[in-house]
């Protein structure tokens, strides 16, 4: 995998970031999508996403990697209290006493593996939160009627709400295809030999969408229900879609994505009448792996059960129009603020 | 297969290290991985003798600590330790349970030279 972008062996194809065919991974990563930040206390400033993302603003989380990243080794001194009581001093583990020879050591790392997944993920979030767009991660096996529902989704939607689609397959643009008969715009990342999406394919493909303010954003990730459970993309809900023509007890095979969701859309439900489905058994096996999880029955097909996806959406579609807003408002409040004591000075 | 991303974000991590503390060469990788993370421990073992070839860490020795699965509870009220995120709880059966820890995938130390 190309460690800069992401790309498995350079087959990762984000639709308008190509690598040139003779330096597949000579790209100097010049996406300045200028982000403009506010802080709690009204400042704002504005700065372009750089690739490490060293503007960590999310300071939680990583109050141990802070200090290591810094460079602040602590390096642990082993010393070994004998029976004796005498001490040790200057051991490693392989007793070498010369002085300036090479020495076995400890370092400590206490970094988490998706912690520059997560970094992505979190400047993601940032983005939306600050642009008031409301993203929902779709996840599924493949065959489930995801690309269906979405059509039929964008369809319902688009005369009333922006909108726009991150698609993620393996291979080929078909599904991207699909939703741009729709309409509505819509980037196809192939991650080539990925089985997931990760957070920093996500910010290429924004880049890309050029996503107006108060928009819902669908990524449909690759069609697997183990890997994509694991990296956050910075979306506001994941959401997984299972259909009735396939075992009730996925929930109990795949227990880390059911978890990982916040909704579980049972699609396909018109075709129940032909098959042994137990819908029950089914959403107890769901919420044994999480208690939480809410549940509609759905079809895309028929359009039963789409009202209630739908307001779910538009609603968490208002929630992040409204946070925006707010801070807009707080900031034209202290630009007010500042004004009035500007004038004073005068 | 996401462990073989796991297994480049780990080589990632050591990497990083062996930059800003200036080591050579890694003889251990310690990694701390929870019950419920979903990380398949072989695989990722696999993996990661793939991915460290040729680096620092080739031929590192990889250590797996798994830290235990652990849930909270709503019928009980109380902390319970649990193997798999469909468990019920071990105390009274429901399955009111919801994780509180070991879901960690860690890279906690290395020994270097």
């Amino acid at each position: 995998m190309c460690t800069v972008c992401g790309c498995g062996q350079g087959e990762t194809k984000i639709e308008g970031h190509d690598h040139g065919q003779d330096q597949p991974h000579d790209h100097p990563h010049e996406h300045t999508h200028a982000h403009e930040h506010t802080h709690a206390d009204g400042t704002t400033h504005s700065h372009p996403h750089a690739h490490e993302h060293s503007h960590e603003h999310t300071g939680h989380d990583h109050g141990h990697d802070a200090l290591h990243a810094a460079g602040a080794a602590h390096e642990h001194i082993h010393y070994h209290e004998h029976a004796g009581g005498h001490l040790h001093y200057g051991l490693g583990p392989a007793h070498t006493h010369a002085p300036g020879m090479s020495q076995e050591r400890m370092v400590q790392i206490e970094q988490d593996i998706l912690g520059k997944n997560n970094r992505y993920a979190a400047a993601n979030r940032q983005w939306f939160t600050e642009h008031g767009v409301f993203a929902v991660n779709l996840l599924s096996s493949p065959g489930s009627g995801k690309t269906t529902l979405l059509v039929k989704t964008i369809e319902a939607l688009k005369e009333r709400v922006n909108l726009a689609v991150v698609e993620g397959d393996q291979q080929t643009s078909h599904d991207a295809d699909r939703i741009r008969a729709t309409g509505a715009p819509a980037i196809q990342i192939n991650t080539g030999k990925g089985c997931h999406l990760d957070a920093h394919m996500v910010g290429h493909a924004l880049e890309r969408l050029a996503l107006p303010d108060d928009s819902l954003l669908m990524i449909e990730n690759v069609g697997n229900l183990v890997c994509p459970a694991t990296f956050d993309l910075g979306e506001a809900h994941k959401v997984v879609v299972l259909s009735v023509t396939e075992g009730e007890d996925k929930p109990l095979k795949y227990p880390d994505m059911f978890h990982a969701a916040d909704l579980m859309l049972l699609n396909k439900v018109d075709l129940l009448p032909h098959l042994s489905f137990d819908v029950h058994k089914c959403v107890e096996y769901a919420r044994r792996v999480n208690p939480k999880i809410e549940v509609m029955h759905v079809s895309a097909t028929s359009g039963e059960g789409l009202e209630r996806w739908l307001a779910w959406l538009t609603d968490g579609l208002d929630v992040a129009i409204a946070a925006r807003q707010r801070n807009v408002d707080l900031l034209k409040r202290r630009i007010a603020e500042l004004e009035a004591l500007l004038a004073a000075k005068k | 297969m996401h462990e073989m991303s796991l297994a480049e974000g780990i080589l990632q991590i050591v990497e990083d290290a062996a930059r800003s503390q200036g080591f050579k060469r890694v003889k251990e990788v310690r990694l701390e991985i929870g019950a419920l993370s979903g990380v398949e421990a072989d695989a990722l073992t696999f993996c990661l003798d793939v991915v460290l070839k040729g680096g620092v860490a080739d031929g590192a020795r990889v250590e797996l600590e798994k830290l235990p699965g652990r849930g909270f509870c709503l019928d009980c009220g109380e902390t319970v330790i649990i193997e798999a995120l469909y468990d019920a709880c071990p105390k009274c059966g429901g399955y009111q349970v919801q994780t509180t820890g070991g879901t960690e995938m860690r890279v906690k130390d290395l020994l270097v030279e």
